[in-house]
């Protein structure tokens, strides 16, 4: 490409037309016309869906030891829609994230208080493994194991049952799974090669396949775009919005922009405690509290 | 003296220069020593391998017959025995040494696991004593407690008498087997694998223990898919190290695997385990005092000059096995 | 490509039931299950192989150890009840691991301080590091006999007892703790390389800002601080001596009792032979051509005392203060 032209427009994410990589054509000034100025998110309208509530959280609260991480948080989790989770730093975003999943279990000075309830039972009452092979989970940074592309996205299915099933089982499984994290053009001639051989972006939808497998009901995004370059960023908030009919989405984010893009529902965290739930219009244009509205518009982070 | 900021301050002066050549000197002559032992060995060691050719190697008579001819040669340089055909001793080795080291790796991965992943807090700090315990053991130890109540049991309380008399024309069964031989010689070489897996399945990336997770795997299959196959250059060493160990296991082997140079049968079946076997190394120690009468001397040294190339090759391999991992332990082995 | 405002596409329909659920899945399979238990089996197995053979030895050591055998010196006779203690054996083992140590130490400790300070050119260093390797690999057996073998030429016939007819012995305390020394040797490179890695860059910087030369450094500022490694190390290495059994046999001469080579004082006592507990506990066994197994226990029996011993020692050293280099 030139390097002298203008970059690509910044193109806004539109569940209903395809992203295009093509540049406006130049007009008969031999001049390429500049992109029209970028315009609101279009969404899917709420009222006529009622989202499915597949996930709720009761006065939960987190602690480390003595230090409070969350406190007395109440949200609710629906598939239809992405929730993002949005604070600054050391919030308890992550840590409520993490709790969904009972992945805080893994840290031994973790306490938990308050209930989470998976399509209406208690999931402390049930299997942790079984739990988390419905409510899955992505890593900020990719974490592809070891093996070929091919290994990774079955490894779920192969590692959960008696029998081992064989390859040629597993392989729709797997083709339907990369297809829907979006990855399969660039990796289908090559699903014996090394993952850990894929760009940084590759990788980290190597990992959205990976647990998309494993046909989980709910999917918790731990900040999966923080470290990716901006295109891979785009493609794999586009492959979050086309999930959110199927599945509840759960993304926290440092990112406000990223926020806006994707999230229909927001729940902002301050210091462990649940400042503000509602849905995204509400919460970034009129936020009810004051330290949201400081944090929205940028006055701290 | 050199009033010098550069941090990486070569040698300017003369005291350092001389320092550094002195120290080299002492560095290289570990490589001298070790050029000295490979080349006087074989050099005492290769009339025997003259005299025999390949089928030094190879089977054909008893061996303790044809040491004893060696040992009894007449006078005359000319007249020197050297009869050899070693092979049940390699053989012997290669069973005993093969068989210990598979049961140990089994058994260290195993525990290691067990330590990393399933052990209450008690006993994971109550087996890291105990691994360095069973390492610490001399030798001569085990070999005690393996010649006064192992093999007695087994000579008495295992072995039936049909067993006894269905080889009775060929070997003695009494307990000295290499059934004890490799339980023994397991227990010792264990711990070294232990400690070093434990190691490395803890140094496992936690994205990766996390990531198997949050997948919904149990602990089990996450530690045995992702956690062993990290682990993969550690625990090669680990078998290096282990068999290098076990080659050379003269003492206990001598006291507890028996005393005859026989070659097990396995066509014998179970039977076959209760068979003694004695290994290259516990040959050598248990003909130490003949050295002095020359060929018997060079028979010997023709066995360790064996037993020096394959570990000498064993731990040129673990080396540069652990140099990929670029690790260094307390444990340095 | 901006479409203006449209009338917003229909709804979707209404999202699919979740999908199937396997819910009658078992999150532990029985093959896993088994692994587990056969992890649990290994792990309690060898807590189990440790306690018996402690208590075993504490029982037969107790039943069969008493002061006497511990003072006096022992006799060469068939009767078990006038062939004495195994006072010269431990004094044996002491000898050897004074020696061993004496001359492992300093090399040791030189052959780390030039593989982590110096190391040029480095494919030498390299090599240096793997014959460090392939000596730690041997068998102490093989070191043994190839000892033998040097020692018997008659350059070194000073070091041992030379016959009449020029045939020189080659065994002695002299030349068993010289190999003793050698297999020593790697578990006082291996520690002591490792304590001075674990000394930060800056504290070498600041001492060469200041003026010193390299070789100055190491003796005044890095060796005292790598005293705690360099310290393990000896440790470990005596460990080993200790019980070690093969190098005893082939290279210190098969006398139950400390025969000095001539009457000069030390001096002598060195070119002489005597045994060691290890050979002791090797030769009253079944194994050896005492029958005296009652002996065997109680030797075998201090000598796992001494190793435990010597082990907790490498322990509490290591374990000792942490030299406080700020950050």
């Amino acid at each position: 490409m030139d390097p002298l032209s203008p970059p690509p427009p910044v193109r806004r994410i539109l569940v209903e037309e395809a992203p295009t990589v093509a540049l406006p054509p130049v007009n008969g000034n031999g001049h390429r016309p500049h992109a029209a100025p970028a315009s609101p998110l279009r969404r899917m309208p709420r009222a006529d869906t009622a989202a499915i509530e597949r996930m709720r959280t009761e006065a939960l609260s987190v602690a480390y030891g003595q230090k409070l991480a969350v406190n007395q948080v109440s949200l609710s989790v629906r598939q239809g829609e992405v929730l993002a989770l949005i604070g600054p730093s050391g919030c308890g975003k992550t840590t409520l994230l993490r709790s969904l999943n009972r992945l805080v279990d893994l840290t031994p000075a973790a306490t938990r208080g308050g209930r989470i309830l998976l399509d209406g039972e208690d999931v402390d009452l049930f299997d942790v493994t079984l739990l988390r092979r419905r409510v899955g989970m992505l890593f900020q940074q990719p974490n592809p194991f070891p093996m070929s592309i091919f290994d990774n996205v079955a490894y779920g299915l192969r590692e959960r049952g008696s029998k081992k099933p064989s390859k040629r089982e597993l392989e729709p499984a797997v083709i339907e799974a990369l297809h829907r994290a979006g990855l399969l053009e660039e990796v289908k001639d090559n699903l014996d090669h090394p993952a850990l051989a894929l760009s940084g972006g590759q990788q980290q939808r190597l990992c959205i396949a990976r647990s998309l497998a494993v046909q989980p009901e709910v999917l918790l995004l731990d900040e999966p775009c923080s470290a990716l370059d901006p295109i891979s960023t785009q493609t794999i908030e586009e492959t979050i919005v086309s999930l959110r009919t199927e599945i509840a989405i759960v993304i926290v984010t440092h990112n406000l922009q990223q926020a806006q893009r994707v999230a229909d529902h927001v729940a902002f965290m301050y210091l462990g405690d649940l400042v503000e739930y509602g849905e995204a219009e509400r919460v970034f244009n009129s936020p009810v509290a004051e330290r949201t509205r400081e944090y929205v518009s940028g006055g701290f982070g | 003296m050199n009033v010098s900021g550069s941090h990486n301050a070569k040698p300017r002066d003369r005291t350092d220069q001389r320092a550094e050549i002195a120290l080299g000197a002492l560095a290289s002559a570990v490589l001298l020593l070790i050029a000295f032992m490979i080349v006087f060995v074989f050099e005492k060691a290769w009339p025997s391998f003259a005299h025999n050719g390949l089928a030094w190697f190879g089977p054909g008579g008893n061996v303790d017959e044809q040491l004893a001819n060696t040992f009894n040669s007449p006078a005359n340089p000319n007249d020197y025995v050297y009869t050899m055909h070693a092979w049940p001793l390699l053989y012997a080795t290669a069973l005993i040494t093969g068989i210990s080291v598979m049961l140990a790796t089994a058994v260290s991965l195993l525990s290691a696991m067990f330590i990393v992943e399933f052990a209450p807090a008690v006993m994971q700090r109550v087996l890291q004593p105990v691994i360095r315990l069973l390492a610490a053991v001399p030798s001569v130890v085990y070999g005690l407690i393996g010649i006064l109540v192992l093999v007695p049991f087994v000579g008495n309380e295992v072995i039936s008498g049909s067993q006894k008399d269905s080889v009775r024309y060929v070997i003695q069964l009494d307990g000295s087997s290499i059934l004890v031989g490799v339980l023994v010689l397991t227990v010792m070489i264990t711990p070294i694998m232990v400690a070093i897996t434990v190691d490395a399945l803890r140094s496992v990336p936690r994205h990766w223990t996390e990531g198997a997770a949050a997948l919904g795997v149990n602990r089990w299959r996450a530690l045995r898919t992702v956690g062993l196959r990290a682990a993969r250059p550690a625990i090669v060493a680990a078998i290096v190290l282990a068999t290098a160990r076990a080659l050379g296991e003269a003492i206990m082997l001598s006291m507890v695997s028996g005393s005859v140079g026989f070659a097990p049968n396995p066509l014998d079946g179970t039977t076959f385990f209760f068979e003694p076997a004695r290994t290259l190394a516990a040959t050598i120690v248990e003909n130490a005092e003949g050295l002095s009468v020359k060929p018997f001397g060079e028979t010997i040294y023709a066995f360790a000059a064996l037993l020096l190339v394959s570990s000498a090759f064993l731990s040129f391999a673990g080396w540069a096995a652990r140099q990929s991992m670029r690790k260094y332990t307390l444990q340095a082995r | 490509m901006n479409a203006p405002a449209q009338a917003p596409a229909p709804p979707p329909p209404p999202v699919a039931s979740p999908p199937a659920h396997q819910r009658g899945e078992e999150s532990w399979s029985r093959g896993d299950k088994l692994g587990v238990g056969l992890a649990w089996a290994a792990g309690i197995g060898l807590c189990l192989i440790a306690a018996a053979i402690v208590i075993f030895m504490l029982v037969r050591g107790f039943q069969y150890l008493s002061l006497s055998l511990l003072t006096t010196h022992p006799l060469p006779s068939l009767e078990q009840s006038q062939s004495g203690g195994f006072l010269d054996p431990i004094e044996g083992t002491v000898i050897l691991t004074i020696l061993g140590t004496l001359i492992a130490a300093p090399i040791g400790v030189g052959i780390a301080v030039w593989l982590s300070e110096y190391g040029r050119p480095s494919w030498l260093a390299r090599a240096v590091e793997s014959g460090v390797e392939i000596v730690a690999g041997t068998p102490s057996i093989v070191l043994a006999i190839f000892g033998l073998l040097v020692f018997q030429q008659s350059f070194f016939g000073f070091l041992s007892f030379t016959a009449e007819g020029n045939a020189v012995f080659g065994r002695s305390f002299f030349t068993a703790g010289a190999i003793m020394g050698l297999i020593a040797l790697p578990l006082i490179v291996g520690s002591t390389r490792e304590a001075l890695h674990s000394i930060p860059a800056h504290v070498r910087e600041a001492s060469y800002a200041l003026g010193k030369d390299r070789i100055s450094t190491i003796r005044r500022v890095l060796l005292p601080a790598s005293r705690r490694g360099i310290g393990t190390g000896i440790t470990l290495g005596m460990g080993r001596i200790v019980g070690d059994t093969a190098i005893v046999v082939v290279l210190l001469g098969a006398s139950l009792q400390i025969q000095p080579e001539n009457g000069t004082p030390v001096w002598g006592l060195l070119k002489g032979t005597g045994s060691t507990l290890t050979t002791y506990v090797y030769n009253n066994s079944p194994a050896g051509e005492g029958g005296a197994p009652e002996k065997a226990y109680a030797a075998a029996f201090v000598l796992l005392i001494v190793v435990i011993f010597l082990n907790f020692a490498v322990d509490l050293i290591a374990r000792g203060k942490e030299p406080g280099w700020t950050r």
